[in-house]
């Protein structure tokens, strides 16, 4: 039942993904352009309805679907792992036009040679884990 | 109302829903963020034994698999039940970029075929090049960020996160150098 769950607003997630066009290469191009309000107005309303609804559960009693306290941990904060790391997923996502989520919303879509992105964004993803202790954090 | 479900979505009913996904994991007991998964896949194919980075239980992470594997389900079922076929709108000066780039922009769908199309592609190496090397970034950079979009453009700036705003800065860095300085050279 709880893997139902996740699957359910794993659909949305992917359907909104394409209907939207956030999976869309050209609409990121057209973001880094500035020459169009869709993706700031996408991600910007996001986060205004993200910053209402975590606001309201902090101060609310609801409980987990596994009737536990909801945890919000603060991230730590370490301006060199988020600003390298940040810049370095900046260059991909401008190169293939896809973060993960929408990588995996348009191999669904049927564009499959994102499957090359994927594979090898689980290769960067192996070589940070062996490199980690030598990067500046 | 099927024409509203048909029609490419506006940004005020696809931001909203985003978060309402957010809503749904954190209600779930987790958190959003998808790139986890790329580490989770690492985890599963035996990458505990190279660096202790990836051994943890991953057994543990098997609900964030299953919520892409509903993404992509969601990708294919968008795509082919719920799509009229509009091409995407894009402003004037992207597309006049474009084509001074070389990128076709008659009737745009969600990838250039220049960059996508692997086969009868004049420009298949360098569309080889460009999905694995920009691959390679993303899955090297969110794992060192701690997390992409959805991690930290969403789920940390809706939790007034510093480090998550300082992360989106350096997106933003990145996606406006190859943007203004590196697709120019390469194309």
């Amino acid at each position: 039942m709880k893997r139902l769950y996740f699957l359910f607003w794993g659909i949305i997630f992917g359907i909104v993904l394409i209907k939207s066009e956030v999976a869309s290469w050209f609409r990121i191009y057209e973001m880094f352009q500035f020459d169009s309000f869709h993706m700031y107005g996408v991600i910007g309303s996001a986060v205004i309805s993200g910053i209402i609804i975590i606001q309201l559960l902090k101060k609310s009693n609801v409980k987990s679907i596994e009737d536990r306290d909801l945890e919000f941990e603060d991230k730590e904060f370490l301006p060199k792992k988020y600003l390298f790391g940040g810049t370095i997923f900046g260059l991909g996502w401008g190169l293939t036009g896809a973060c993960p989520g929408p990588m995996f919303a348009l191999l669904g879509a049927g564009y499959y040679s994102i499957l090359i992105a994927i594979f090898f964004a689980v290769l960067g993803t192996l070589a940070y884990g062996v490199l980690k202790d030598k990067l500046p954090h | 109302m099927s024409d509203f479900l048909l029609n490419p979505w506006p940004w005020y009913v696809a931001g909203p829903l985003i978060s309402l996904v957010m809503f749904a994991l954190i209600i779930g007991g987790k958190t959003f963020g998808v790139s986890s998964n790329l580490r989770t896949i690492c985890s599963a194919c035996g990458a505990g034994k190279i660096s202790s980075f990836f051994d943890f239980n991953w057994k543990a992470q098997t609900w964030n698999l299953i919520f892409i594997f509903g993404t992509l389900i969601g990708g294919y079922i968008a795509q082919n039940y719920m799509s009229n076929d509009t091409p995407i709108t894009l402003a004037n000066h992207t597309v006049e970029e474009l084509n001074s780039l070389g990128i076709n922009t008659d009737n745009p769908v969600y990838v250039p075929k220049e960059l996508f199309e692997l086969s009868d592609n004049e420009n298949l190496i360098l569309a080889l090049m460009l999905l694995s090397v920009g691959g390679f970034l993303v899955g090297f950079g969110t794992r060192y960020a701690g997390g992409c979009t959805s991690g930290h453009a969403i789920t940390g700036l809706s939790q007034l996160q510093v480090g998550s705003l300082i992360a989106v800065i350096g997106f933003f860095i990145g996606g406006l150098l190859i943007t203004h300085f590196i697709l120019p050279i390469i194309f």
